[in-house]
């Protein structure tokens, strides 16, 4: 079976070699597409993709799918991220399977964070699968043309299949196994948690290279935007952040935090761009993508690149 | 062993309140080692019940029984489940795990049966007084391969190929109180000298061994032909 089949937008910035710039939309707590069609309209023009959130900490929100269904109908192509907490393998394939049917070729797979921290912390979990079989699976499918339960597939489908990666998170050596598992798996590109201590990552990111990681999978840094010191604060407590007291303080002291904010995050661009390895930024500017389109601008990120897209 | 906890005690009054001639069964294996429902524990049981009651001004019979175990039939014929014993009683309140419950419902099929008890899970005893689960009985064990420590049910989120980004210093995301399975794996591993293991892609798992499957039993047919033997 062969894996043929359109490449998305950021798969060919990524492949042409351009730095990519991609960004995020959380899709609301209700059902209002154009809650999500104002968000998108904000980024178009501005990012290769973004990421689509699946009920990011847990917390009830629209679908991925279909928010990001509605996001690539106002022109930016949609990250649809997938975790394992809420489906089984039936119902992950299922939803991948209409994802592709709308249109939707790049699919981040997660592990999800733990219920405890959203909205319905008496949920039960799934996690049928880890997001490594998830990766494996979806992999399976793309590839060989097979279900995860080992059925052949009548017409195959194509994603541009992505996996996380947390630099900040132990034991460390077996979090790099892990990523390696990953990629063996079948991840083309790596996005990693909010990076704030860039001598921290410039080290993670020497032994993934050591590892070969780099070569066989494409790294996008995340940065995390922060618009005020009580932002940063909360940031610092998502399991996994490890951001620096100096930025905390930075944020603190700050006249302007917004500025302040932004700042910080185009010091770590501009880091981030010199790392060997390191083939685009992901920023996470949840509830504020406004500011965006000014990140893209200050960070020279424009134009963005266009391809001639047959749709 | 299979550890519980008692219920609270005004659930437990409520759930009785109903009744005026009230068996309080203990059992004699796991529940009595994590010193939640054994002989000691029906005994106070059954004075709570009683003082509760006749603060109240109510009258009701209290009665206990300590079989060695709820679980097994073998102990279903003893005296003091007899007439004189619980059968004698309007209605049953176990202090076994939840199979101890449910067995003394299929003993007593005409009364009401209720449980004093929440069972927890399978576990161990680390300290006085202090329990820790390490087993789901997912039917499928694969602790060769992960240093005699279980991601199903030590891990948040039963990962079978490391751990989630949120595990630091060694906890878990969910509670700092909580050990992250993953660096207790990666540990263990790396003293007994197996690390190459972690680097094996673990494949969907299948879970038709574990309650997925539908409820499970076992029927050893080596065993029901050395009864037979022993019959004749």
């Amino acid at each position: 079976m062969s894996s043929a089949g359109e490449s998305t937008n950021l798969q060919r910035v990524l492949e042409a070699g351009f730095f990519s710039f991609s960004a995020e939309i959380g899709p609301p707590m209700n059902g209002s597409a154009d809650h999500v069609r104002g968000k998108a309209r904000k980024l178009r023009g501005f990012v290769d993709a973004a990421n689509i959130t699946d009920n990011q900490t847990a917390i009830v929100r629209m679908s991925s799918i279909a928010a990001g269904y509605i996001a690539q109908s106002e022109g930016v192509e949609a990250v649809v991220q997938m975790t394992c907490r809420d489906r089984n393998r039936i119902a992950i394939q299922s939803d991948l399977l209409g994802a592709y049917a709308l249109g939707l070729r790049n699919v981040l797979a997660l592990s999800g964070d733990h219920q405890s921290f959203g909205n319905h912390p008496g949920s039960k979990n799934v996690y049928d699968i880890d997001s490594i079989q998830l990766v494996k699976g979806l992999n399976d499918m793309i590839e060989k043309g097979v279900f995860m339960g080992g059925q052949k597939m009548k017409e195959p489908v194509s994603f541009f299949l992505g996996a996380s990666a947390n630099p900040f998170a132990d034991p460390e050596e077996l979090q790099l196994i892990r990523l390696e598992k990953k990629i063996r798996a079948g991840a083309r590109f790596v996005q990693t948690q909010g990076i704030y201590d860039i001598d921290k990552f410039k080290a993670w990111m020497e032994k993934a290279r050591m590892r070969g990681l780099h070569e066989k999978a494409f790294f996008l840094a995340g940065i995390v935007v922060n618009r005020s010191a009580k932002s940063i604060e909360m940031t610092a407590l998502v399991p996994g952040m490890d951001i620096p007291e100096r930025l905390i303080q930075r944020m603190r002291d700050a006249e302007n935090k917004e500025d302040e904010g932004v700042s910080i995050a185009l010091e770590l661009i501009g880091e981030l761009r010199g790392i060997e390895g390191v083939a685009g930024v992901h920023v996470m500017a949840i509830g504020w993508e406004s500011v965006i389109p000014a990140i893209a601008e200050r960070a020279g990120f424009l134009p963005r690149p266009s391809f001639d897209r047959q749709t | 062993m299979i550890v519980a906890e008692q219920k609270a005690i005004d659930e437990i009054l409520r759930s009785v309140r109903d009744y005026d001639d009230i068996a309080v069964v203990s059992c004699g294996s796991c529940v009595t080692v994590c010193m939640a429902g054994g002989e000691k524990e029906a005994a106070g049981m059954a004075s709570i019940i009683k003082l509760a009651a006749m603060e109240e001004g109510r009258n009701v019979n209290v009665r206990t029984a300590n079989p060695v175990r709820q679980c097994d039939m073998e102990f279903f014929d003893s005296p003091e489940f007899g007439e004189d014993g619980v059968a004698g009683a309007s209605c049953v309140l176990s202090l076994g795990c939840g199979a101890g419950v449910q067995f003394m419902a299929e003993r007593y099929p005409d009364k009401a049966v209720i449980p004093a008890l929440n069972t927890t899970f399978l576990g161990v005893n680390r300290d006085l007084g202090y329990w820790t689960e390490m087993c789901q009985g997912c039917g499928n064990c694969i602790l060769e391969k992960t240093g005699g420590v279980c991601p199903v049910a030590r891990c948040g989120k039963s990962h079978f190929n490391g751990p989630c980004g949120g595990s630091s210093k060694g906890r878990c995301e969910i509670d700092p109180d909580i050990d992250c399975a993953w660096q207790m794996i990666y540990d263990r591993l790396k003293r007994i000298g197996q690390l190459h293991r972690l680097y094996e892609i673990n494949e969907a798992r299948d879970w038709s061994a574990s309650r997925d499957g539908g409820p499970r039993s076992h029927k050893r047919d080596d065993v029901t032909a050395d009864r037979g033997a022993g019959d004749e």
